[in-house]
Protein backbone atom coordinates (compact mmCIF):
# COMPACT_ATOMS: atom_id res chain seq x y z
CA UNK A 1 0.00 0.00 0.00
CA UNK A 2 1.09 3.80 0.16
CA UNK A 3 2.69 5.22 -2.70
CA UNK A 4 3.03 8.76 -1.44
CA UNK A 5 4.15 9.79 -5.12
CA UNK A 6 5.13 13.69 -6.02
CA UNK A 7 2.18 14.62 -8.15
CA UNK A 8 0.81 18.14 -7.17
CA UNK A 9 -2.12 18.17 -4.73
CA UNK A 10 -4.47 15.27 -3.59
CA UNK A 11 -7.61 14.90 -5.87
CA UNK A 12 -10.80 15.55 -3.75
CA UNK A 13 -12.17 12.24 -4.46
CA UNK A 14 -9.41 10.42 -3.11
CA UNK A 15 -9.39 12.30 -0.25
CA UNK A 16 -13.40 12.01 0.14
CA UNK A 17 -12.71 8.32 -0.05
CA UNK A 18 -9.89 8.51 2.55
CA UNK A 19 -11.96 10.61 4.86
CA UNK A 20 -14.85 8.43 4.55
CA UNK A 21 -12.75 5.31 5.42
CA UNK A 22 -11.01 6.80 8.02
CA UNK A 23 -14.52 7.27 9.89
CA UNK A 24 -15.47 3.59 9.04
CA UNK A 25 -12.15 2.28 10.70
CA UNK A 26 -13.32 4.01 13.86
CA UNK A 27 -16.50 2.71 13.47
CA UNK A 28 -14.08 -0.68 14.29
CA UNK A 29 -13.55 0.38 17.99
CA UNK A 30 -17.13 0.04 19.10
CA UNK A 31 -17.79 -3.26 16.41
CA UNK A 32 -14.18 -4.22 18.24
CA UNK A 33 -15.81 -3.22 21.61
CA UNK A 34 -19.58 -5.08 21.27
CA UNK A 35 -17.54 -8.40 19.35
CA UNK A 36 -15.70 -8.84 22.51
CA UNK A 37 -18.05 -7.70 24.98
CA UNK A 38 -20.53 -9.92 24.58
CA UNK A 39 -17.99 -12.65 24.82
CA UNK A 40 -16.94 -12.29 28.21
CA UNK A 41 -18.82 -12.75 31.51
CA UNK A 42 -21.45 -10.27 32.36
CA UNK A 43 -19.32 -9.14 35.28
CA UNK A 44 -16.18 -8.11 32.61
CA UNK A 45 -18.82 -6.75 29.73
CA UNK A 46 -17.95 -2.74 30.53
CA UNK A 47 -14.12 -3.38 31.42
CA UNK A 48 -13.73 -5.53 28.00
CA UNK A 49 -15.44 -2.61 26.10
CA UNK A 50 -13.32 0.40 28.56
CA UNK A 51 -10.18 -1.44 27.48
CA UNK A 52 -10.96 -1.19 23.27
CA UNK A 53 -12.25 2.68 23.71
CA UNK A 54 -9.39 3.25 26.20
CA UNK A 55 -7.03 2.13 23.53
CA UNK A 56 -8.34 4.40 20.96
CA UNK A 57 -8.39 7.43 22.94
CA UNK A 58 -4.47 6.81 24.67
CA UNK A 59 -3.55 5.72 21.18
CA UNK A 60 -4.65 8.60 19.17
CA UNK A 61 -3.05 11.18 21.24
CA UNK A 62 -0.09 8.90 21.41
CA UNK A 63 0.21 8.67 17.44
CA UNK A 64 -0.33 12.51 17.21
CA UNK A 65 2.51 13.29 19.28
CA UNK A 66 5.36 10.64 18.41
CA UNK A 67 3.72 7.75 16.70
CA UNK A 68 3.02 9.21 13.74
CA UNK A 69 5.84 10.62 13.04
CA UNK A 70 8.11 7.42 14.13
CA UNK A 71 5.95 5.16 11.61
CA UNK A 72 5.95 7.96 8.65
CA UNK A 73 8.62 10.01 9.29
CA UNK A 74 11.69 10.05 7.38
CA UNK A 75 13.41 6.89 7.75
CA UNK A 76 16.23 6.82 9.92
CA UNK A 77 18.32 3.97 8.23
CA UNK A 78 18.01 0.53 6.92
CA UNK A 79 13.98 1.12 6.82
CA UNK A 80 14.02 0.15 10.46
CA UNK A 81 12.53 3.43 11.67
CA UNK A 82 11.04 6.92 11.46
CA UNK A 83 11.97 10.47 12.15
CA UNK A 84 11.07 10.68 15.75
CA UNK A 85 10.59 15.08 15.70
CA UNK A 86 8.99 15.17 12.41
CA UNK A 87 5.74 14.94 12.39
CA UNK A 88 5.17 16.26 16.52
CA UNK A 89 1.35 17.34 16.74
CA UNK A 90 1.31 16.87 12.92
CA UNK A 91 1.95 20.64 12.68
CA UNK A 92 3.56 20.23 9.70
CA UNK A 93 1.04 18.96 7.95
CA UNK A 94 -1.31 21.77 9.08
CA UNK A 95 -0.54 23.46 5.81
CA UNK A 96 -1.69 21.68 2.80
CA UNK A 97 1.42 18.82 1.51
CA UNK A 98 2.21 18.58 -1.97
CA UNK A 99 1.68 14.65 -3.08
CA UNK A 100 -1.22 12.13 -4.27
CA UNK A 101 -2.85 11.84 -0.21
CA UNK A 102 -3.56 14.53 1.60
CA UNK A 103 -1.38 13.57 4.83
CA UNK A 104 -3.82 15.18 7.29
CA UNK A 105 -6.11 12.62 7.00
CA UNK A 106 -3.36 9.95 6.13
CA UNK A 107 -1.93 10.34 9.54
CA UNK A 108 -5.43 9.87 11.01
CA UNK A 109 -6.28 6.78 9.43
CA UNK A 110 -2.87 5.57 9.84
CA UNK A 111 -3.38 6.12 13.50
CA UNK A 112 -6.91 4.43 13.92
CA UNK A 113 -4.57 1.08 12.41
CA UNK A 114 -2.99 1.48 15.19
CA UNK A 115 -5.77 2.13 17.79
CA UNK A 116 -7.53 -1.27 16.14
CA UNK A 117 -4.53 -3.06 17.00
CA UNK A 118 -3.88 -2.44 20.63
CA UNK A 119 -7.99 -2.91 21.12
CA UNK A 120 -7.20 -6.41 19.73
CA UNK A 121 -4.86 -7.39 22.52
CA UNK A 122 -7.11 -6.39 24.43
CA UNK A 123 -8.94 -9.66 24.46
CA UNK A 124 -6.23 -11.48 25.31
CA UNK A 125 -5.85 -10.53 28.80
CA UNK A 126 -9.83 -10.10 29.31
CA UNK A 127 -11.40 -10.04 32.85
CA UNK A 128 -8.61 -9.71 34.74
CA UNK A 129 -6.09 -6.51 33.79
CA UNK A 130 -5.72 -3.46 35.96
CA UNK A 131 -7.05 -0.58 33.53
CA UNK A 132 -4.67 1.76 34.69
CA UNK A 133 -1.81 -0.37 33.58
CA UNK A 134 -3.54 -1.51 30.36
CA UNK A 135 -3.82 2.15 29.68
CA UNK A 136 -0.13 3.01 29.99
CA UNK A 137 0.59 -0.33 28.12
CA UNK A 138 -1.51 0.61 25.01
CA UNK A 139 0.89 4.12 24.99
CA UNK A 140 4.07 1.94 25.01
CA UNK A 141 3.19 -0.38 22.91
CA UNK A 142 2.40 1.93 20.23
CA UNK A 143 5.39 3.36 20.55
CA UNK A 144 7.93 0.63 21.07
CA UNK A 145 6.02 -2.17 18.92
CA UNK A 146 2.98 -0.77 16.59
CA UNK A 147 4.87 2.18 15.16
CA UNK A 148 8.22 0.52 14.07
CA UNK A 149 6.25 -2.58 12.32
CA UNK A 150 4.36 0.18 10.57
CA UNK A 151 7.38 1.82 9.40
CA UNK A 152 8.94 -1.40 8.32
CA UNK A 153 5.84 -2.69 5.72
CA UNK A 154 4.00 0.77 5.52
CA UNK A 155 6.24 3.14 4.77
CA UNK A 156 6.73 4.12 1.26
CA UNK A 157 9.76 6.02 1.18
CA UNK A 158 10.49 9.17 -1.19
CA UNK A 159 13.20 9.83 -4.04
CA UNK A 160 15.81 11.27 -1.12
CA UNK A 161 14.84 8.04 1.10
CA UNK A 162 14.57 4.54 1.56
CA UNK A 163 10.86 2.96 2.36
CA UNK A 164 10.74 0.48 5.60
CA UNK A 165 12.79 -2.25 5.39
CA UNK A 166 9.92 -5.03 5.00
CA UNK A 167 8.16 -3.13 2.22
CA UNK A 168 11.30 -1.75 0.11
CA UNK A 169 13.69 -3.95 0.65
CA UNK A 170 12.49 -7.23 1.45
CA UNK A 171 9.69 -6.77 -0.89
CA UNK A 172 6.70 -8.34 1.49
CA UNK A 173 3.09 -7.46 0.32
CA UNK A 174 1.10 -6.52 2.58
CA UNK A 175 -1.71 -4.61 1.55
CA UNK A 176 -3.68 -3.06 5.06
CA UNK A 177 -1.96 -5.01 7.87
CA UNK A 178 -1.66 -8.64 8.18
CA UNK A 179 1.79 -8.12 9.68
CA UNK A 180 1.11 -4.73 11.49
CA UNK A 181 -2.14 -5.41 12.41
CA UNK A 182 -3.01 -8.72 13.14
CA UNK A 183 -0.07 -11.44 13.13
CA UNK A 184 1.31 -8.22 15.13
CA UNK A 185 -1.88 -7.78 17.78
CA UNK A 186 -1.37 -11.61 17.91
CA UNK A 187 1.65 -11.95 18.82
CA UNK A 188 0.87 -9.84 21.67
CA UNK A 189 -1.44 -11.39 22.99
CA UNK A 190 -0.18 -14.42 23.04
CA UNK A 191 2.64 -13.30 24.92
CA UNK A 192 0.65 -10.85 27.39
CA UNK A 193 -1.70 -13.97 28.11
CA UNK A 194 1.54 -16.04 28.50
CA UNK A 195 3.22 -13.66 30.93
CA UNK A 196 -0.13 -12.77 33.15
CA UNK A 197 -1.42 -16.04 33.24
CA UNK A 198 -4.83 -17.99 33.54
CA UNK A 199 -7.62 -16.60 34.73
CA UNK A 200 -8.82 -17.97 38.01
CA UNK A 201 -10.79 -20.85 37.16
CA UNK A 202 -9.84 -21.30 33.63
CA UNK A 203 -10.84 -24.68 32.53
CA UNK A 204 -12.86 -25.23 35.66
CA UNK A 205 -14.72 -22.63 35.84
CA UNK A 206 -17.78 -21.77 33.18
CA UNK A 207 -16.21 -18.66 31.12
CA UNK A 208 -19.21 -18.76 27.94
CA UNK A 209 -19.84 -15.70 26.35
CA UNK A 210 -22.52 -13.95 27.98
CA UNK A 211 -24.35 -12.34 24.84
CA UNK A 212 -23.51 -13.31 21.39
CA UNK A 213 -26.56 -10.83 20.20
CA UNK A 214 -23.68 -8.19 20.91
CA UNK A 215 -20.90 -10.38 19.34
CA UNK A 216 -23.11 -10.75 16.31
CA UNK A 217 -23.26 -6.91 15.84
CA UNK A 218 -20.25 -6.45 16.76
CA UNK A 219 -18.87 -8.97 13.89
CA UNK A 220 -21.39 -6.84 11.44
CA UNK A 221 -19.82 -3.41 12.32
CA UNK A 222 -16.27 -4.62 12.08
CA UNK A 223 -17.26 -6.01 8.86
CA UNK A 224 -18.85 -3.10 7.53
CA UNK A 225 -15.78 -0.77 9.11
CA UNK A 226 -13.20 -3.43 7.31
CA UNK A 227 -14.10 -1.77 4.54
CA UNK A 228 -12.61 1.46 4.91
CA UNK A 229 -9.38 -0.58 6.16
CA UNK A 230 -8.94 -2.66 3.41
CA UNK A 231 -10.54 -0.71 0.58
CA UNK A 232 -9.42 2.62 2.40
CA UNK A 233 -5.89 1.52 1.93
CA UNK A 234 -6.00 2.18 -1.62
CA UNK A 235 -5.64 5.36 -0.44
CA UNK A 236 -7.37 6.56 -3.44
CA UNK A 237 -11.01 6.14 -5.02
CA UNK A 238 -9.99 3.98 -7.99
CA UNK A 239 -10.45 0.54 -9.36
CA UNK A 240 -7.64 -1.02 -6.90
CA UNK A 241 -10.20 -0.05 -4.13
CA UNK A 242 -12.94 -1.91 -5.80
CA UNK A 243 -11.02 -5.05 -5.62
CA UNK A 244 -10.27 -4.95 -2.68
CA UNK A 245 -13.68 -4.33 -1.39
CA UNK A 246 -14.95 -7.01 -3.65
CA UNK A 247 -12.24 -9.11 -2.06
CA UNK A 248 -13.05 -7.84 1.18
CA UNK A 249 -16.90 -8.95 0.89
CA UNK A 250 -15.91 -12.62 -0.59
CA UNK A 251 -13.47 -13.26 2.36
CA UNK A 252 -15.71 -12.44 5.22
CA UNK A 253 -18.76 -14.70 3.33
CA UNK A 254 -16.48 -17.48 2.65
CA UNK A 255 -14.91 -17.25 5.94
CA UNK A 256 -18.18 -17.59 7.81
CA UNK A 257 -18.90 -20.98 5.79
CA UNK A 258 -15.58 -22.43 6.25
CA UNK A 259 -16.09 -21.93 10.32
CA UNK A 260 -19.61 -22.83 10.35
CA UNK A 261 -18.62 -26.28 8.37
CA UNK A 262 -15.94 -27.67 10.39
CA UNK A 263 -18.17 -26.87 13.42
CA UNK A 264 -20.65 -28.29 12.00
CA UNK A 265 -18.57 -31.08 11.19
CA UNK A 266 -16.86 -31.48 14.19
CA UNK A 267 -19.43 -30.68 17.10
CA UNK A 268 -22.67 -31.03 15.26
CA UNK A 269 -24.20 -27.46 15.58
CA UNK A 270 -23.20 -24.20 13.19
CA UNK A 271 -23.47 -22.08 16.23
CA UNK A 272 -23.89 -17.95 15.45
CA UNK A 273 -20.60 -17.48 17.70
CA UNK A 274 -18.83 -19.43 14.77
CA UNK A 275 -20.38 -17.69 12.19
CA UNK A 276 -19.33 -14.52 13.67
CA UNK A 277 -15.79 -15.55 14.61
CA UNK A 278 -15.97 -16.88 10.30
CA UNK A 279 -16.34 -13.67 9.22
CA UNK A 280 -13.42 -11.81 11.26
CA UNK A 281 -11.39 -14.71 10.39
CA UNK A 282 -11.59 -14.28 7.04
CA UNK A 283 -11.70 -10.59 7.03
CA UNK A 284 -8.44 -11.18 8.98
CA UNK A 285 -6.71 -13.42 6.61
CA UNK A 286 -8.11 -10.94 3.53
CA UNK A 287 -6.26 -8.06 5.02
CA UNK A 288 -2.72 -8.68 3.52
CA UNK A 289 -3.73 -10.14 0.84
CA UNK A 290 -6.73 -8.08 -0.32
CA UNK A 291 -4.78 -5.95 -2.98
CA UNK A 292 -3.12 -9.22 -3.89
CA UNK A 293 -5.55 -11.94 -5.17
CA UNK A 294 -8.52 -12.38 -7.69
CA UNK A 295 -11.75 -12.20 -5.87
CA UNK A 296 -11.42 -16.60 -6.25
CA UNK A 297 -8.49 -16.06 -4.53
CA UNK A 298 -9.95 -14.13 -1.71
CA UNK A 299 -12.74 -16.61 -1.55
CA UNK A 300 -10.30 -19.49 -0.98
CA UNK A 301 -8.01 -16.92 1.27
CA UNK A 302 -11.25 -16.90 3.63
CA UNK A 303 -12.22 -20.64 3.42
CA UNK A 304 -8.27 -21.71 4.43
CA UNK A 305 -9.02 -18.94 7.09
CA UNK A 306 -12.36 -19.69 8.41
CA UNK A 307 -11.31 -23.49 8.53
CA UNK A 308 -7.94 -23.13 10.07
CA UNK A 309 -8.85 -20.57 12.96
CA UNK A 310 -11.84 -22.77 13.83
CA UNK A 311 -9.46 -25.28 15.01
CA UNK A 312 -6.73 -22.85 16.21
CA UNK A 313 -9.11 -21.47 18.84
CA UNK A 314 -8.60 -24.73 20.45
CA UNK A 315 -4.87 -24.91 21.04
CA UNK A 316 -5.24 -22.79 23.86
CA UNK A 317 -7.16 -25.24 25.90
CA UNK A 318 -4.26 -27.63 25.08
CA UNK A 319 -1.50 -25.63 25.71
CA UNK A 320 -2.77 -23.64 28.63
CA UNK A 321 -2.37 -20.17 28.08
CA UNK A 322 -5.53 -18.42 28.95
CA UNK A 323 -5.72 -16.15 25.72
CA UNK A 324 -9.54 -15.08 26.85
CA UNK A 325 -11.17 -14.12 23.59
CA UNK A 326 -8.87 -16.15 20.99
CA UNK A 327 -6.79 -13.23 19.40
CA UNK A 328 -4.06 -16.01 19.46
CA UNK A 329 -6.14 -18.51 17.26
CA UNK A 330 -8.22 -15.61 15.10
CA UNK A 331 -5.78 -12.89 14.49
CA UNK A 332 -2.34 -14.55 14.61
CA UNK A 333 -3.39 -17.77 12.81
CA UNK A 334 -5.29 -15.89 10.64
CA UNK A 335 -2.77 -13.01 9.76
CA UNK A 336 -0.51 -15.51 9.11
CA UNK A 337 -2.89 -17.74 6.87
CA UNK A 338 -3.42 -14.35 4.72
CA UNK A 339 0.03 -13.07 4.55
CA UNK A 340 1.59 -16.28 3.66
CA UNK A 341 -1.06 -17.18 1.11
CA UNK A 342 -0.32 -14.47 -1.01
CA UNK A 343 2.73 -16.30 -1.82
CA UNK A 344 0.65 -18.67 -3.47
CA UNK A 345 -2.05 -17.23 -4.53
CA UNK A 346 -0.62 -13.76 -5.63
CA UNK A 347 -2.00 -13.24 -8.94
CA UNK A 348 0.02 -10.55 -11.49
CA UNK A 349 -2.83 -9.24 -13.04
CA UNK A 350 -3.57 -7.30 -9.62
CA UNK A 351 -0.68 -7.01 -7.87
CA UNK A 352 2.05 -7.42 -10.90
CA UNK A 353 3.39 -10.42 -8.81
CA UNK A 354 2.49 -13.87 -9.70
CA UNK A 355 2.15 -16.95 -6.52
CA UNK A 356 3.42 -20.13 -6.93
CA UNK A 357 -0.28 -21.08 -7.80
CA UNK A 358 -0.28 -19.01 -10.77
CA UNK A 359 3.62 -20.15 -12.06
CA UNK A 360 5.41 -17.72 -9.73
CA UNK A 361 7.47 -19.74 -7.92
CA UNK A 362 8.46 -19.78 -4.45
CA UNK A 363 10.38 -16.33 -4.60
CA UNK A 364 7.03 -14.69 -3.26
CA UNK A 365 6.33 -16.66 -0.46
CA UNK A 366 9.35 -16.63 1.36
CA UNK A 367 9.42 -12.98 1.30
CA UNK A 368 5.77 -13.79 3.47
CA UNK A 369 7.53 -16.24 5.23
CA UNK A 370 10.20 -13.65 6.37
CA UNK A 371 7.54 -10.54 7.21
CA UNK A 372 5.50 -12.89 8.95
CA UNK A 373 8.03 -14.65 10.88
CA UNK A 374 10.03 -10.85 11.94
CA UNK A 375 6.82 -9.36 12.76
CA UNK A 376 5.58 -12.60 14.82
CA UNK A 377 9.02 -12.76 17.29
CA UNK A 378 9.34 -8.69 17.28
CA UNK A 379 6.28 -8.41 18.60
CA UNK A 380 6.41 -11.29 21.14
CA UNK A 381 9.66 -10.35 22.93
CA UNK A 382 8.51 -6.79 22.83
CA UNK A 383 5.40 -7.52 24.40
CA UNK A 384 6.56 -9.98 26.76
CA UNK A 385 9.65 -7.75 27.91
CA UNK A 386 6.52 -4.49 28.13
CA UNK A 387 3.94 -6.41 29.71
CA UNK A 388 6.38 -8.49 32.52
CA UNK A 389 8.27 -4.80 32.93
CA UNK A 390 4.92 -3.16 33.69
CA UNK A 391 3.22 -5.78 36.28
CA UNK A 392 7.04 -5.33 38.19
CA UNK A 393 6.15 -1.90 38.29
CA UNK A 394 2.86 -0.50 38.46
CA UNK A 395 1.47 -4.12 38.56
CA UNK A 396 -0.64 -5.40 35.47
CA UNK A 397 -3.12 -7.59 37.36
CA UNK A 398 -5.95 -7.29 40.01
CA UNK A 399 -5.95 -8.71 42.79
CA UNK A 400 -7.59 -12.28 43.19
CA UNK A 401 -10.35 -11.48 45.21
CA UNK A 402 -11.52 -8.40 42.49
CA UNK A 403 -11.05 -10.70 40.06
CA UNK A 404 -13.50 -13.10 41.35
CA UNK A 405 -15.92 -10.31 42.11
CA UNK A 406 -15.73 -8.98 38.61
CA UNK A 407 -13.86 -6.43 37.33
CA UNK A 408 -16.31 -4.25 35.70
CA UNK A 409 -17.80 -3.37 39.59
CA UNK A 410 -14.13 -3.48 41.09
CA UNK A 411 -11.91 -0.81 38.77
CA UNK A 412 -15.82 1.33 37.16
CA UNK A 413 -17.55 0.68 40.16
CA UNK A 414 -20.67 -0.43 37.41
CA UNK A 415 -23.01 -2.95 36.43
CA UNK A 416 -23.45 -3.85 32.74
CA UNK A 417 -27.17 -5.17 33.61
CA UNK A 418 -29.74 -3.43 35.51
CA UNK A 419 -32.36 -5.98 35.40
CA UNK A 420 -34.18 -5.80 38.79
CA UNK A 421 -37.32 -3.66 38.84
CA UNK A 422 -36.33 -1.55 42.19
CA UNK A 423 -32.46 -1.39 40.36
CA UNK A 424 -31.71 -3.60 43.53
CA UNK A 425 -29.81 -0.35 45.28
CA UNK A 426 -30.43 2.24 47.37
CA UNK A 427 -29.35 5.55 46.29
CA UNK A 428 -27.06 7.97 48.00
CA UNK A 429 -25.10 11.49 47.61
CA UNK A 430 -21.55 11.10 46.94
CA UNK A 431 -19.00 12.92 44.66
CA UNK A 432 -20.31 14.78 41.72
CA UNK A 433 -24.07 14.51 42.80
CA UNK A 434 -25.07 18.37 43.52
CA UNK A 435 -27.32 18.17 41.08
CA UNK A 436 -29.15 14.66 42.27
CA UNK A 437 -32.19 15.62 44.52
CA UNK A 438 -33.38 12.39 46.04
CA UNK B 1 -54.40 -22.90 54.97
CA UNK B 2 -52.14 -24.05 52.86
CA UNK B 3 -49.60 -22.88 50.23
CA UNK B 4 -49.29 -25.40 47.44
CA UNK B 5 -46.09 -24.71 45.49
CA UNK B 6 -45.46 -26.15 41.89
CA UNK B 7 -42.69 -26.24 40.00
CA UNK B 8 -43.12 -26.86 36.40
CA UNK B 9 -41.70 -26.70 32.64
CA UNK B 10 -41.51 -23.07 31.56
CA UNK B 11 -43.71 -23.80 27.99
CA UNK B 12 -46.39 -25.05 30.39
CA UNK B 13 -47.02 -22.05 32.23
CA UNK B 14 -49.92 -20.54 30.68
CA UNK B 15 -51.83 -24.00 30.30
CA UNK B 16 -51.53 -24.15 33.99
CA UNK B 17 -52.82 -20.75 34.60
CA UNK B 18 -55.62 -21.14 32.29
CA UNK B 19 -56.72 -24.14 33.77
CA UNK B 20 -56.54 -22.82 37.64
CA UNK B 21 -58.65 -19.74 36.38
CA UNK B 22 -61.26 -22.31 35.26
CA UNK B 23 -61.72 -23.88 39.17
CA UNK B 24 -61.60 -20.32 40.44
CA UNK B 25 -58.31 -19.63 41.14
CA UNK B 26 -57.06 -16.09 39.78
CA UNK B 27 -53.97 -15.30 41.72
CA UNK B 28 -50.29 -16.76 42.80
CA UNK B 29 -46.75 -16.31 42.80
CA UNK B 30 -44.81 -16.84 39.98
CA UNK B 31 -41.40 -16.66 39.45
CA UNK B 32 -38.21 -17.55 37.29
CA UNK B 33 -36.31 -20.60 38.66
CA UNK B 34 -33.83 -23.72 37.60
CA UNK B 35 -32.81 -26.43 39.09
CA UNK B 36 -31.93 -30.00 38.44
CA UNK B 37 -32.52 -33.63 39.33
CA UNK B 38 -33.45 -36.42 37.02
CA UNK B 39 -33.38 -34.53 34.14
CA UNK B 40 -30.49 -34.28 32.20
CA UNK B 41 -29.39 -30.42 31.11
CA UNK B 42 -28.14 -29.97 28.04
CA UNK B 43 -24.74 -29.06 26.45
CA UNK B 44 -23.87 -25.89 24.60
CA UNK B 45 -20.80 -25.11 22.32
CA UNK B 46 -18.88 -21.81 22.33
CA UNK B 47 -16.11 -22.18 19.71
CA UNK B 48 -15.73 -25.78 19.88
CA UNK B 49 -15.73 -25.62 24.15
CA UNK B 50 -18.61 -28.05 25.46
CA UNK B 51 -20.64 -26.68 28.37
CA UNK B 52 -22.82 -29.23 30.07
CA UNK B 53 -25.24 -26.90 31.57
CA UNK B 54 -27.01 -29.14 34.83
CA UNK B 55 -29.38 -26.34 35.89
CA UNK B 56 -32.69 -26.56 34.22
CA UNK B 57 -34.94 -23.14 34.01
CA UNK B 58 -38.09 -24.04 35.72
CA UNK B 59 -41.35 -21.77 36.48
CA UNK B 60 -42.17 -21.96 39.95
CA UNK B 61 -46.02 -21.34 41.25
CA UNK B 62 -46.82 -20.35 44.99
CA UNK B 63 -50.28 -20.14 45.30
CA UNK B 64 -52.25 -19.66 48.88
CA UNK B 65 -55.91 -21.90 49.17
CA UNK B 66 -58.43 -22.86 51.75
CA UNK B 67 -57.97 -26.58 52.42
CA UNK B 68 -61.28 -27.42 50.29
CA UNK B 69 -59.45 -26.08 47.64
CA UNK B 70 -56.02 -28.20 47.71
CA UNK B 71 -56.83 -30.96 46.16
CA UNK B 72 -58.74 -29.70 43.48
CA UNK B 73 -55.50 -27.07 42.43
CA UNK B 74 -53.42 -29.97 42.57
CA UNK B 75 -55.50 -32.25 40.72
CA UNK B 76 -55.75 -29.17 37.96
CA UNK B 77 -51.90 -28.04 37.80
CA UNK B 78 -50.68 -31.63 37.66
CA UNK B 79 -52.99 -32.71 34.50
CA UNK B 80 -52.40 -29.20 33.04
CA UNK B 81 -48.35 -29.48 33.62
CA UNK B 82 -48.18 -33.41 32.57
CA UNK B 83 -46.02 -33.98 29.10
CA UNK B 84 -45.44 -37.76 30.75
CA UNK B 85 -41.77 -36.77 30.16
CA UNK B 86 -38.65 -36.90 32.68
CA UNK B 87 -38.55 -33.38 33.87
CA UNK B 88 -42.21 -32.02 34.47
CA UNK B 89 -41.77 -31.19 37.99
CA UNK B 90 -43.61 -31.56 41.42
CA UNK B 91 -46.11 -30.02 43.33
CA UNK B 92 -45.86 -29.81 46.83
CA UNK B 93 -48.38 -28.65 49.63
CA UNK B 94 -47.16 -26.95 53.03
CA UNK B 95 -49.04 -25.41 55.97
CA UNK B 96 -49.77 -21.78 56.33
CA UNK B 97 -49.63 -20.08 59.72
CA UNK B 98 -51.05 -17.05 59.34
CA UNK B 99 -51.94 -14.59 56.21
CA UNK B 100 -52.53 -10.79 56.17
CA UNK B 101 -53.54 -8.89 53.04
CA UNK B 102 -51.54 -5.93 52.81
CA UNK B 103 -54.43 -3.00 51.14
CA UNK B 104 -56.90 -4.06 54.18
CA UNK B 105 -54.90 -5.60 56.92
CA UNK B 106 -57.28 -8.25 56.53
CA UNK B 107 -56.51 -11.48 57.86
CA UNK B 108 -56.30 -15.07 57.59
CA UNK B 109 -59.23 -16.62 55.35
CA UNK B 110 -60.35 -13.14 54.54
CA UNK B 111 -57.60 -12.84 53.07
CA UNK B 112 -56.79 -15.41 50.63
Amino acid sequence: MIQLSAAATPDTGDTAWLLTSAALVLLMVPGLALFYGGMVRVKSVLNMMMMVFGALAVVMVVWLLLGYSLAFGDDLGGGLLGSPAQYVGLSSLVKEQAGATDQMVFAAFQGLFGAITVGLIAGAIADRVRFGTWLVFSALWTLLVYAPVAHWIFYAGDASHAGGWMLDHLGALDFAGGTAVEINSGAAGLAAAIVLGQRLGFGKDPMKPHNLTLTMIGAGLLWFGWFGFNAGSALAANHTAAVVFVNTLMAGCSGLLAWSLVEKARDGHATSFGAASGVVAGLVAITPSCGAVSPIGATLIGVVAGAVCAVAVGWKHRFGYDDSLDVVGVHLVGGLVGTLLIGLLANADVVGVDGLLYGGGLDQLGRQAVAASATFCFSLAMTALLVWALDRTLGFRVAADDEALGVDLVIHAEAAYDLHPTGGARPHLGHGSGTLHL
Amino acid sequence: MKLVTAVIKPHKWEDVRAALETIGITGMTVSEVSGYGRQKGHTEVYRGAEYDITLVPKIRIEILVDEDDVEPVIDTVVKAAQTGKIGDGKVWVSPIESVVRVRTGDRDEAAI
